[in-house]
């Protein structure tokens, strides 16, 4: 009985698709023509190339009629419009897309247009950091998606297209739009189908646009986000340079780092503990070769989006103050003078500022655990004169030591009793204790590289008259406790080491005690040298001796 | 909790009585039987049941393949890619096979058949004498882990479900039947191809996950009719089956098929014969009708 209710509520179900399958043929070449006209991605269409501010661009032949009804269209400003519903008579461009960190030029055209969308969704592995990849789900094939630029009042006919090797289906729910769901509703799209809906922009800002199928915080940590700027009706003011930035996490089932395909942990995204926090989808998107580029003089404008999940964006750029901040986006009201503006998620912020002096500025999210450990971080390179008058570059170097060259202190010791503790620990825990000298050494060999090599450099041979070197050193080897106390109260004055005199100041180093004797294992067995390895044991006697010295 | 915890030991109970009862009668040729149990639906309506039963049933082992699929567009012409209705299938129906009875490279013959539409899955499944499982009953086998009828029980199975939707979709797939077999014996329901189900469409999910129609998934008062908001996985195929429309099909999109088990019992007494019933409904009406 039960299997007769289901396949007649099946019957049901098929008669109801046969007659949207009807409607979609009769459709069919109507979508035929729209998709006809132009293609996704396109970075700089036809028409929209060089937009014409006192003529409109050329409709597309899908909409002969648009033409001759042109003539009136400059005139009528819908920008103000509201509630008005958009007429035919609107000019018909294709919407110029941009790939992040660039995005399409100002809009120039005084009046309201009708603009074409294509977007296509298209899952693909892409780079996440060096040596790690990751499934991204995107807008445009990017992290961040395509930037969209329209202006305030234009009607956008929106295509999402979902690319036929998908997975996922996929929709778009753009904050610029005004209506339930953003358009998530009207956009849902299985793979290898699309869907249209059409909007009129009615409020000027910096919007951000994300993936609303469910679980919606998956596909958007997946990477669906991006941005649609709508121009206030007078236009933004001029500057010299517009970039495209958004921060996003990524919550990769590996720590930071882990190399090979990643696949998305749902445990850390409910824990909002993502290894990684990025700008424009990937670490090292925006540095090195990849960094923004400006000239000294310049005015730069950011649009700044925060595709989240889940983080507040603290955004930053290291050396620079915001002369403008369109906070959140909304592009009415302007601050300035800002150094750190908070970017919601699923929120945007619009920066601006000249730049001055040379050199390179790093964006950073000032959360800054993030920056420096979970890849949030950018660079603007600026390039041209120096000006000394504003900043002086560096004019003295000297050494400082401070407390830190004071052992004895009470701080001292108490140190030295958590360090004996921790020693204690170390040399009572049968896995570290059982570790073999080659063990001993890579890690010795890892500190050298953090610590050491700045000065004595990497081969160990330091630098004639001013760093001892440590390969094939006699004064290394001679004490073996020698070298203990060298790391942990450092080295002041005068020392001869195979035979050359060297007199400068090695600082006390800040390492536990199995790091000591890690890399005191290192170099004492390293370069031709050989000794006994280290223990912690050895290195908390003698620091034992020296406190109660 | 109660009421979960004896759970695995009555469908168990009812794995044992039902591989007593296949001793007597062995199962139709590829197909797995899956015990009576019950469907918790994701989401519902408050005037909703909690739980829908599930009969007993057979399930395929594994999805259809392209050369199964093969065999019935040679017995009904119809079904073939070139002779079609554009009603019954959109524009890209068996698009990766060469030709009409060539699958050729990218479809294997025991590779999971994909581009099809509902229709197509439909009318094969009535050729070959069974029918498409439904939501409810697909859902019960599929929650079966290795050794449990609650697979998410099972550590590491809502990961490795989850790690399928991060896998980049493969230009040819390998072999169907080749995963591991669930507690019931069924393979790939989760890690090969998405899978059409006979009443696709009557999860009433806006397109919109968050609500804003009122049955939506996520947000505001939508959770609190939501059976379990981290089980990520059926999320995504509810979402993907709202998604569909009966003539789409879908570079990953495939299916299997399903049989009562009375009618399947009627079937056994004759089970000398490998014909399969006769096709009802024009369909599935051809003077070819017979399996390979």
């Amino acid at each position: 009985m039960k299997n007769r209710k289901k396949s007649r509520y099946s019957f049901l179900a098929a008669n109801s698709l046969l007659a949207l399958g009807a409607a979609v043929l009769g459709y069919a070449p109507l979508r035929a023509l729209l998709t006809g006209a132009g293609t996704v991605g396109a970075m700089v269409s036809a028409a929209s190339a060089a937009p014409a501010a006192e003529a409109p661009a050329p409709p597309p032949a899908a909409a002969p009629a648009a033409a001759e009804a042109n003539a009136e269209a400059p005139s009528a400003d819908l920008g103000t419009a509201r509630g008005v519903a958009p007429t035919p008579t609107l000019p018909v461009e294709q919407a110029v897309l941009t790939a992040p960190p660039h995005v399409p030029p100002p809009i120039t055209r005084r009046y309201a247009a009708k603009v074409i969308v294509h977007l296509e969704v298209r899952e693909v592995v892409k780079r996440l950091a060096d040596g790690v990849e990751y499934l991204f789900w995107t807008f445009g094939g990017t992290v961040p998606g395509s930037f969209i630029r329209v202006r305030e009042g234009d009607v956008i006919e929106f295509h999402l297209e979902n690319s036929p090797g998908d997975k996922m289906p996929h929709n778009i729910d753009l904050h610029a739009v005004t209506g339930p769901g953003g358009g998530a509703a009207s956009s849902f799209t299985a793979p290898g189908h699309s869907s249209q809906f059409t909007f009129q922009a009615l409020n000027p800002g910096l919007f951000v646009y994300h993936c609303a199928t469910a679980p919606v915080g998956m596909h958007i940590a997946n990477g669906m986000y991006g941005l649609i700027l709508v121009e206030p009706a007078g236009g933004l003011p001029k500057v010299d340079r517009e970039y495209y930035v958004m921060q996003g996490e990524v919550y990769t089932a590996g720590a930071y780092g882990e190399e090979g395909l990643q696949s998305f942990d749902m445990a850390k995204a409910i824990d909002e503990r993502p290894p990684y926090v990025v700008f424009n989808g990937a670490v090292g998107s925006l540095t090195g070769d990849n960094a923004l580029t400006a000239k000294v003089g310049d005015t730069v404008r950011l649009f700044v989006g925060n595709g989240g999940p889940n983080l507040v964006s603290s955004f930053h750029v290291i050396g620079e103050i915001f002369d403008t901040v369109y906070q959140e986006g909304g592009l009415a009201v302007a601050q300035h003078n800002v150094q750190t503006t908070l970017i919601p998620a699923g929120g945007s912020t619009v920066v601006e500022f000249k730049v001055e002096v040379p050199g390179t500025y790093v964006l950073v999210d000032h959360s800054i655990f993030r920056a420096f450990n979970q890849g949030a971080l950018g660079m603007l390179k600026v390039s041209g004169p120096e000006n000394r008058l504003i900043y002086s570059g560096k004019e003295i170097d000297a050494v400082y030591l401070g407390s830190a060259a004071d052992a004895g202190t009470a701080a001292g010791k108490r140190e030295a009793e958590l360090q004996a503790q921790i020693a204690e620990e170390i040399k009572t825990n049968p896995k570290i204790a059982s570790l073999t000298k080659e063990a001993q050494m890579e890690r010795g060999k890892r500190v050298f590289m953090q610590t050491c090599f700045a000065c004595h450099q990497p081969d160990g041979k330091g630098l004639p008259g001013i760093f001892p070197p440590l390969a094939g050193s006699d004064f290394l080897v001679a004490d073996h406790d020698r070298p203990i106390r060298i790391v942990t109260k450092g080295l002041t004055g005068p020392v001869t080491v195979k035979g050359q005199t060297f007199n400068n100041i090695m600082p006390p180093q800040v390492l536990t005690d199995q790091q000591i004797a890690d890399v005191l294992t290192y170099v004492t067995n390293s370069w031709g040298n050989s000794a006994a390895p280290y223990t912690v044991d050895d290195v908390r006697r003698v620091k034992a001796a020296e406190v109660s010295q | 909790m109660m009421r979960c915890r004896s759970y695995g030991s009555y469908a168990l109970a009812v794995i044992l009585a039902a591989r007593a009862a296949a001793v007597a009668a062995p199962p139709p040729p590829g197909m797995v039987l899956i015990p009576a149990g019950e469907y918790v639906p994701l989401l519902r309506e408050p005037s909703d049941p909690a739980r829908i039963p599930v009969a007993a049933f057979w399930l395929d082992e594994r999805p259809v393949t392209n050369g199964e699929f093969l065999a019935f567009v040679r017995a009904n012409p119809r079904w073939r890619r070139s002779l079609i209705a554009p009603l019954f299938a959109d524009g890209q129906y068996l698009a990766r096979w060469a030709g009409d009875l060539e699958p050729g490279p990218r479809a294997p013959a025991d590779a999971p058949v994909v581009e099809v539409s509902w229709f197509a899955a439909r009318a094969y499944a009535r050729w070959a004498g069974k029918r498409l499982p439904t939501i409810a009953e697909w859902e019960w086998a599929a929650a079966a882990g290795l050794r449990r009828a609650d697979g998410r029980r099972e550590p590491g199975f809502t990961a490795a479900v989850l790690a399928w939707y991060a896998t980049p979709e493969p230009a040819v797939y390998p072999a169907a039947g080749s995963g591991r077999a669930n507690l019931y014996g069924a393979r790939d329901l989760l890690d090969l191809v998405w899978e059409w189900v006979d009443d696709f469409n009557t999860v009433l999910i806006s397109g919109d996950s968050r609500g804003a129609g009122g049955t939506g998934m996520f947000c505001g008062g939508a959770a609190a009719n939501n059976r379990d908001p981290s089980d990520y996985a059926a999320f995504m195929r509810a979402g993907y089956r709202s998604s569909l429309s009966a003539s789409y099909t879908v570079a990953s999109l495939g299916f299997r098929c399903a049989r009562d088990a009375e009618a399947a019992a009627g079937m056994l007494t004759k089970a000398d014969s490998p014909a399969p019933r006769p096709p009802e409904g024009d369909q599935t009406r051809s003077p070819f009708a017979r399996l390979p």
